[in-house]
């Protein structure tokens, strides 16, 4: 059976992991590549590297990252960040990155989609959707959740599914951070419609959060990053707390 | 032992390229038909769409080599649907190494099917030291149907279907062998050490 998949986050900033990673065993924490294969090795499905430099310059150090990654780790892996152009996926795809994430710049331009789709395959296009709540609707936000659109959540999943995106990374900036459970009828709502897996991300808090966003919340993935990264919850225990739930998993 | 890996125009061979150097090969990348069947084994990776990947095959006169091969072969991904007899990706005619065909998956669960599942009915050396039941990391929305005759693995998804295939020299995995962790290596590192001439 096809198991759902647990997805840590990596924020990289300049190179370095940010989130004040505290991990005794690494040689340096702060390395996206020591963090990304101590993961790895502790079961984790995928991996998503989110870059959040403030430069474009600051940037291209994410193709000698993505290098050094694929080079050092044997599950796939997902690049996020600042990607707006055919030129920016197929670098980072040469350098040996699995998939992309695109989300801002899909909004601006959401041609962007399609041609991506047809130029590289919707299996590694993943578009990123910040959603928030605004007057009861929830609405698409770009920049990092910051600038809200005034585009529908539950439409704007539909459109890029029909351009051609592979996977829908949905993340409820009204539950990223507060610990209190990931937005399962959202996420049920948009994974039941979509021909396409969602990873639900945002609002991880316990384990029993992640049975409740693959029960309820029909989600085919879910992402964390502070949990993990904080060792509040471990990979191989919460493997095995999902197994005992019955949910598929892969151990 | 030289090792060669398929250049054609179907990305994703750079994940493959580190692999194999994770077991200490450095592989040649051509799609030069001498250069290839100077090689000792080969691997025919592949991510992309199957009618332009044939029609590039065929301008180069790979198809001829690769169906003519004594050598072993491991075909990846879309390298194990292009192996079989035709492919209902733009309907196309494929290198019938297999007399097999390729099916889209049915629309009741998502497709592509994409993430781990599992691989049973294991029946050759490449699967040596791999347990029934293991899982590999699969991105896909065509499948080979089931082969009794030629079927090595079976997976299920929606239906059964045979995820592994081999033929004499002709070993191919629809599984992304290269990023399946430690099951996928050892995969790999068989096919090097074990898979046998015709």
């Amino acid at each position: 059976m096809l198991t759902k998949r647990i997805i840590p986050c990596l924020d990289v900033k300049d190179g370095k992991t940010v989130k004040g990673v505290n991990f005794e065993n690494l040689r340096d924490a702060g390395d996206p590549v020591e963090l990304g294969a101590l993961y790895a090795s502790q079961g984790a499905d995928e991996l998503v590297f989110l870059d959040i430099s403030a430069t474009l310059e600051k940037r291209k150090t994410m193709v000698e990252l993505v290098r050094k990654v694929a080079s050092r780790i044997n599950i796939p892996f997902t690049v996020g960040g600042g990607i707006s152009t055919v030129e920016d996926v197929s670098a980072l795809l040469d350098a040996g990155a699995d998939k992309i994430s695109i989300n801002s710049s899909a909004v601006k331009n959401p041609s962007l989609i399609d041609a991506l789709a047809l130029q590289f395959g919707s299996q590694c296009v993943v578009v990123a959707i910040d959603t928030r709540q605004h007057e009861g609707k929830h609405k698409v936000h770009t920049h990092g959740g910051t600038r809200p659109t005034d585009i529908d959540t539950m439409a704007w999943a539909k459109e890029i599914e029909s351009r051609g995106a592979g996977e829908i990374l949905l993340t409820s900036m009204d539950h990223d951070g507060t610990k209190a459970g990931f937005a399962n009828e959202l996420t049920a709502a948009i994974s039941s419609k979509a021909g396409i897996p969602v990873i639900a991300s945002g609002g991880a808090g316990t384990m029993e959060h992640f049975i409740d966003v693959f029960s309820t919340g029909k989600a085919d993935a879910a992402l964390a990053a502070s949990i993990f990264h904080f060792r509040e919850i471990g990979i191989p225990e919460l493997k095995s707390f999902l197994q005992k739930a019955s949910i598929e998993v892969r151990i | 032992m030289k090792i060669g890996i398929v250049r054609y125009n179907a990305g994703n061979t750079q994940s493959v390229i580190y692999a194999l150097n994770r077991l200490g090969i450095e592989p040649l990348v051509t799609d030069v038909p001498e250069e290839l069947n100077a090689c000792d084994k080969i691997i025919f990776p592949g991510v992309g769409e199957a009618s332009t990947a044939m029609q590039y095959l065929k301008e180069r006169k790979l198809d001829e080599l690769l169906r003519n091969l004594q050598q072993p072969i491991l075909g990846i991904c879309l390298g194990l649907q292009l192996m079989c007899k035709h492919s209902e990706e733009n309907n196309a005619d494929c290198l019938g190494i297999f007399p097999l065909l390729v099916k889209r998956f049915p629309d009741g669960d998502k497709v592509p099917q994409i993430g781990w599942n599992s691989i049973y009915n294991l029946k050759s050396q490449l699967f040596d030291g791999i347990p029934e039941q293991s899982y590999i990391y699969l991105v896909h929305s065509f499948y080979c149907e089931y082969s009794e005759q030629y079927g090595i693995a079976s997976t299920q998804y929606q239906l059964q279907y045979s995820s592994a295939l081999k033929h004499r020299n002709f070993y191919a995995v629809q599984f992304h062998a290269e990023k399946s962790g430690e099951v996928g290596s050892m995969i790999l590192k068989n096919f090097i050490e074990k898979a046998t001439w015709k």
